[in-house]
């Protein structure tokens, strides 16, 4: 039995279609990845799923459970942290704990051995006694997540658990999801970071409400849209980036071009050489610095799709 | 057992953590507590509506022809007036000497009240001719200006009557009030019970209204959302300390009203606090409603002024019912302040029992459920 099932998965604001027949599987003990610029959906297909929102349409199923029939049950085998960490400023790292132990009707030794178990587990012992609205952001997350999670919940929802916080306290919190998901805990997660989603086992990509791409980060990238039969890539390294790919996007045999930091990442015919592109861009009086072959990374995957689904959408209103 | 306490889940927790938010927000606890005191005091020492010591200015022309200069008037004006001064309502402050000046007092506002008295005002008593004197009033306070007139004309009357009837005979009626209950017709014996009802009306709604509101804002709501906990454990739990704070509220006004206002409790003190439970019930209900409604702080603290304004004119705090246009009247029995209003009347002044007052109580009960069950279904709308 997957964790987690959707079909058809729809939410409406009025006329707008925030979330539009998403169908996805996750299986226990993945971490399941979900990706998409913003406004594209992620955190109404979370509220939906934890059961803060109702469905518009389809179906959705969390531990073999139906949310739109048992919302009661699922609450109690699901732990969520949204997008801002709601925790009380005011209240002690330890009492917040407490709180939300108690609202999961644990109480007295229990309730301690719990809160013992995660305040180990997210290394929060030195600070107990601080007030939430005193730690740092990567500290606040890992209290977070401790609340979220005292209840032994068996699926997670984490809605971009690492925005705004430092890449170290990043790289931790990842480590600690693998060591739980290990212990047969689903996650699932949302982001914006191509080095999280890297690591996830499982992936899908939401782009203005549709699933427009779903497997694991090596069938992604595979992806036959993403890297068509008869291309390839490189990676060319100039000073004036943005002039420079006016400029490249002239070109005939050139599919696709973004700028990745200081260099344009073009997806070009096979059968042209990086000698090639050099000579071409001289004469359009772009210097080039250095020029490599690549493999298609996430990113250019993403970027891909969602030029690709944008002409698509270009088109039908064209049409 | 279990699934009668089922619909309360959660509630031990919320409790928990709001006395929590309580402690670490003592300023504003502090505060909530010390508004109504001193609303009580300015209010006990303040306002007196019964109108006394009115301030007056006489231009006395009788006399003049007898020419004392060091005192105004003749002897029977003078008699006159100290029947105005007797009478408690009148304050003379001045003599003046024109009629120009009269007036100027007057249009200042110094005066409240302007008396002028002839130039034959004694000649005419004397002679037995109907001697007339000019009491001015000024309108701009209506309740001074008609106690005014009143009592210048019942003394009047009162003068025309002795003069007329020979010393012997006595009156025909002779009318004897008794004001029961409130014998010395005091103001804060009036205003206080009433007082009480509203500031614990105020402080109740006014917390409550804020603490769901504040989690929506802060997120925290939403992470609640997605746990087992129940809207009515939410909402009692937030209630519950709220309920004990405004049960220290009520012990502290009771107090200050009984020894420092001297407004002695004539009923039991017990049963006043008990018959006060329903009433705080529905407040905090009421707050919650605001707050499961409301999308932001102001917008709970706009609906709370919504809320006090009714209960301050319609509850017969401030007018009362009984003079009320039939639709008042008829509106004034959804304001919960005004059964508690009488409830503390009836037992702090008419020294009423549980028998004469259960009613209030039941029906404030009553109130307080709908109330809250309106704001738990409220609550269950979120999820849209
Ligand atoms: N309650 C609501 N009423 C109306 N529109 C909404 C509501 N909630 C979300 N939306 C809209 O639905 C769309 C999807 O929003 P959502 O928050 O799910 O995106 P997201 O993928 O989580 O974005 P981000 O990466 O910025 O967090 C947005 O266009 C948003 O404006
Ligand atoms: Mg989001």
């Amino acid at each position: 039995m997957s964790a987690i099932v959707t079909k058809d998965l729809t939410r409406r604001f009025g006329d707008f279609t925030a979330v539009d027949h998403v169908s996805f599987n996750v299986e226990k003990g993945e971490v399941f990845g979900l990706l998409g610029p913003n406004g594209s959906g992620k955190t109404t297909i979370i509220k939906m799923l934890t059961g803060i929102l109702a469905l518009s349409e389809g179906d959705a199923f969390v531990d073999g459970l139906d949310v739109r029939k048992d919302p009661e049950e699922v609450r109690l085998r699901i732990g969520y942290m949204s997008q801002k960490f709601s925790l009380y400023d005011d209240l002690t790292v330890l009492e917040n704990l407490r709180f939300y132990g108690r609202v999961y009707g644990l109480q007295g030794r229990l309730l301690e051995e719990k809160i013992a178990k995660t305040i180990d587990r997210n290394a929060l012992q030195p600070y107990t006694d601080r007030l939430a609205a005193r730690l740092s952001g990567g500290w606040k997350q890992r209290l977070a997540l401790g609340c979220a999670m005292l209840h032994d919940p068996k699926i997670m929802f984490l809605d971009e658990p690492t925005a705004g916080i430092d890449p170290v306290a990043r790289r931790r919190l990842w480590d600690l999801l693998f060591d739980l998901s290990g212990q047969g805990i689903t996650f699932f997660v949302t982001t914006h970071y191509m080095d999280e989603a890297e690591r996830c086992s499982h992936l899908a990509y939401v782009y203005y409400g549709k699933l427009i791409a779903d497997g694991t980060p090596d069938s992604l990238r595979e992806l036959p849209e993403a890297s068509p039969a008869g291309t390839h890539r490189f990676e060319i390294s100039t000073r004036e980036v943005t002039s420079a790919l006016r400029k490249a996007r002239a070109l005939p045999y050139l599919k696709s071009a973004t700028i990745f930091g200081r260099a344009i990442h073009a997806l070009v015919d096979d059968h042209v050489t990086s000698d090639q592109i050099v000579a071409d861009l001289a004469a359009k009086g772009v210097q080039v610095e250095e020029i490599r072959p690549l493999v298609a990374d996430l990113e250019d995957v993403f970027v891909e799709l969602t030029v690709r689904r944008q002409r698509e959408i270009g088109e039908a209103v064209g049409a | 057992m279990r699934n009668l306490f089922a619909p309360f889940r959660g509630f031990i927790a919320v409790f928990y953590k709001e006395v929590l938010h309580m402690r670490r927000d003592s300023m504003a606890i502090m505060f909530a507590l010390i508004v109504p005191i001193g609303e009580m005091i300015i209010l006990g020492a303040a306002v007196d509506t019964n109108v006394r010591q009115v301030k007056t200015v006489v231009y006395d022309q009788s006399g003049i022809l007898e020419g004392t200069a060091s005192v105004p008037g003749s002897s029977e004006s003078r008699a006159f007036l100290d029947r105005f001064r007797n009478s408690d309502t009148f304050r003379i402050y001045k003599f003046v000497h024109s009629e120009k000046e009269l007036n100027e007092e007057m249009i200042a506002g110094r005066a409240r009240v302007g008396v002028e008295i002839p130039i034959d005002f004694d000649r005419d008593l004397l002679a037995h001719r109907s001697a007339q004197i000019m009491v001015m009033v000024d309108g701009s306070e209506s309740a001074v200006a008609g106690q005014a007139l009143n009592v210048a004309t019942a003394i009047g009357l009162d003068e025309s009557l002795r003069r007329m009837l020979p010393a012997s005979t006595a009156a025909a009626i002779e009318v004897r009030p008794k004001v029961m209950f409130n014998p010395d017709s005091r103001s804060p014996n009036f205003f206080l019970p009433g007082l009480i009802a509203v500031m614990l009306l105020m402080i109740t709604t006014m917390l409550t209204a804020f603490s769901v509101v504040r989690e929506k804002e802060r997120g925290t709501l939403e992470q609640l959302m997605v746990t087992p906990i129940k809207p009515l454990g939410l909402m009692m739990g937030k209630m519950m300390p709220y309920f004990v704070l405004a049960l220290v509220e009520l012990t502290l006004l009771l107090t200050f009203m009984r020894y420092l206002f001297s407004v002695a409790i004539s009923g039991s003190v017990i049963l006043l606090v008990l018959l006060s439970l329903s009433y705080l019930f529905v407040n905090l209900a009421l707050g919650m409603l605001i707050s499961v409604k409301a999308n932001s702080q102001a917008e709970a603290m706009q609906s709370s002024m919504g809320i006090l304004l009714p209960s301050i004119f319609l509850s017969g705090y401030v007018f009362p019912r009984d003079n009320m246009p039939a639709i008042f009247y008829g509106l004034s029995h959804l304001v919960p302040a005004t059964y508690m209003i009488d409830t503390f009347r009836g037992v702090i002044l008419r020294g009423a029992g549980f028998f004469q007052l259960w009613e209030n109580a039941a029906v404030l009960f009553v109130m307080g459920v709908v109330v809250l069950l309106l704001a738990a279904r409220q609550f269950g709308k979120m999820v849209v």
